[in-house]
């Protein structure tokens, strides 16, 4: 393993803390505190600041929080409207309707016009449970990705959402965070800091690189645990910052590992897995898996259950693992 | 403070005699754009180069040699198309050379074929997708008012364009946020690509609509450079809420063979076309 990358200290523990935390609620804290510290910081969200955890930041500056209504076209060109005039709006509501309804407000104006503008959307993937496939987001991702001048980025714990929405308020440019409900197990301590485009390795090992993305990357850490227990060395790798993409660990690790899987909660078409491949079989062809949902939408259920059903678990991970190993 | 920001101002020309020329040439710039590119909106861009004069030259606050001064009073065409309507004006006032506008839409032009505003100077945001313009005026408004600024944001408006449903929710915001700094105008000219506004989707009754979202609404014969003056004085004192000035136009206005009729939206004139635009806008 080359030192040139960022292995993080988790490295260094035995075991993960048990605390758990979850990314859309350490997002509310980060940005009611990073109020005080930016005060041209606005905050808009489009009639659900209760489940995105704006409504921080709203109680304490409320004459920088701006509530749209239920009109997500309006909030992406008034969060643009306002990071012209020199502001720095972050933009809340569900990664659906902020990837999907206004899609075209956020490339024709905050990526075309290169805005300051930060989307932090909470509600991604099939672990928003009950309320169904209407709002489990499994395409933001990809349609974020293929935007030119968007930062794309999914925190797998609490320190690195912290650390992410801090580096999102100081970078100048446009970013979209997604954000989930999940408690997750936290993977680093308070001295992350996250560097854009940059990965991190969680786990050395030398048979295969499970490469994961939010909710997944600890599968892909549980999953490690699974192939250990069979000899096999698995390297766990976050991916956390999606676009741009650290393509040179990527690469790294296919030529040090020689299989790849990479795992996530969204379609298997357009975000890590399609972005992986696509560098892997540019620069370095090895066997790829790609777990991740495949031409389905999501179902209601309990999050647990249903990462089960469409086959995001730790098991689905170490048997992908298996697969790619077989095909070296 | 103020007195300074005064100091700096560019002097507004308010005869309407200079402004009626000024409007004159804009439309030569038009024709004649469009006639060396081939292609472009001929219709609305026509019909709103009365309006542009009277705001560029008369209404808003600007530096003519500092197009990125803070104080300066902000213009979104959401009506992206109508850009060589912008260009032509903008050119005259300095912002880039006059040679440019017979680049455009030419392969590295600084005039692209909707308003961009990382290649063009004067341009605040890129526009060409429509009905997107008045949430942009609106965060600016909301930006000005929270930086202290007294600067106001005119948006245009196609009414066309007035069937995306996303107008209608900047329209619920600026009032909801009392926007007084906001001036959108509507370019009334009651046509858009497929015919009538009134046969494709009906807008009227139009000014009741605005009114009862909310604004301060007025409507003015678009061509009348002391009507159009004279309202866009009238809003300045408005406040508490925003303020829309629907301006009846003529789509092609200033050239017979082009007015009022759709198939002048999208298209460059021909040669016989060109000559007799050139007579009619009293070319030297
Ligand atoms: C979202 C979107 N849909 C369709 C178009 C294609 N289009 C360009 S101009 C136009 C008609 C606009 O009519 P109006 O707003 O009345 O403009 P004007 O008549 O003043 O040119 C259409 C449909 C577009 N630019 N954006």
């Amino acid at each position: 393993m080359s030192l040139f990358f960022k292995v993080a200290k988790y490295l260094a523990r035995e075991k993960p803390l048990s605390a758990k935390e979850s990314t859309r609620v350490e997002y509310g804290k980060t940005l009611a505190k990073l109020g005080e510290e930016y005060p041209d910081i606005v905050v808009l969200d489009a009639d659900l600041s209760g489940s995105t955890q704006t409504k921080h930041f709203a109680q304490v500056f409320k004459d920088r929080f701006f509530n749209m209504g239920i009109a997500e076209q309006d909030l992406m060109g008034t969060a643009a409207g306002l990071a012209l005039g020199g502001k720095i709006p972050f933009a809340s509501t569900f990664a659906m309707f902020a990837t999907g309804r206004a899609w075209e407000q956020i490339r024709q104006t905050i990526a075309y016009g290169n805005l300051n503008v930060k989307i932090v959307a909470s509600h991604g993937g099939v672990t928003v449970g009950e309320d169904g496939g209407s709002h489990q987001a499994l395409e933001d991702l990809a349609l974020m990705r293929i935007l030119p001048n968007m930062v794309v980025l999914v925190p797998a714990d609490g320190p690195e959402t912290r650390a992410m929405t801090r580096w999102a308020a100081a970078y100048q440019g446009p970013v979209y965070m997604r954000t989930g409900r999940l408690a997750l197990p936290v993977i680093y301590d308070d001295s992350y800091r996250f560097e854009l485009g940059r990965g991190s390795v969680l786990r050395l090992g030398g048979d295969v690189t499970l490469m994961g993305l939010g909710v997944m990357v600890h599968a892909c850490l549980e999953a490690a645990d699974l192939l250990a227990g069979a000899g096999i060395a698995a390297r766990v790798v976050n991916l956390s910052c999606l676009k741009p993409l650290d393509w040179e660990l990527v690469v790294a690790c296919a030529r040090e590992t020689g299989a790849v899987v990479t795992a996530e909660e969204h379609m298997v078409a357009g975000a890590l897995g399609s972005a992986v491949s696509e560098i892997l079989s540019e620069h370095y062809p090895v066997p790829v898996k790609r777990i991740g949902l495949r031409d389905t939408f999501g179902i209601s259920g309990k999050p647990e259950l249903l990462l089960k059903h469409f086959g995001l678990t730790a098991a689905d991970v170490a048997a992908a693992a298996r697969q790619v190993i077989a095909r070296k | 403070m103020e007195n300074q920001v005064a100091a700096q101002l560019t002097l507004p020309i308010l005869d309407p005699g200079r402004l009626q020329e000024l409007a004159r040439q804009v439309r030569l710039d038009i024709v004649e754009m469009l006639y060396r590119s081939g292609s472009g909106h001929l219709g609305g861009s026509l019909s709103a180069a009365d309006l542009l004069v009277a705001l560029f030259f008369a209404e808003m606050r600007r530096q003519a040699d500092n197009p990125c001064w803070p104080h300066r009073d902000r213009f979104i065409l959401s009506k992206g198309h109508g850009a060589p309507a912008l260009y032509a004006v903008l050119s005259r006032l300095g912002y880039f050379p006059r040679e440019e506008l017979a680049t455009l839409r030419r392969f590295g032009s600084m005039l692209q074929g909707h308003p961009d505003s990382s290649c063009t100077p004067g341009v605040e945001i890129p526009t060409g997708s429509l009905g997107q313009g008045l949430s942009i005026a609106n965060g600016l408004a909301l930006a000005a008012r929270l930086n202290r600024l007294n600067s106001r944001i005119f948006v245009l408006l196609g009414d066309g364009e007035s069937q995306e449903g996303q107008i209608w929710e900047a329209a619920m915001s600026a009032a909801h946020y009392g926007l007084d700094n906001i001036m959108a105008i509507v370019d009334r000219n009651r046509l858009q690509i497929d015919g009538r506004t009134s046969e494709v989707m009906s807008l009227e009754p139009l000014a009741p609509k605005w009114q009862a979202f909310g604004w301060h609404t007025l409507e003015v014969d678009g061509h009348d450079i002391p009507q159009i003056l004279e309202a866009l004085k009238s809003c300045r004192g408005v406040t508490g809420k925003p303020s829309v000035i629907i301006a009846h136009t003529v789509k092609g206005k200033g050239v017979s063979v082009f007015e009022d009729k759709a198939k002048y939206h999208g298209v460059a004139p021909n040669d016989e076309e060109y000559q007799q635009a050139l007579k009619e806008l009293g070319a030297a």
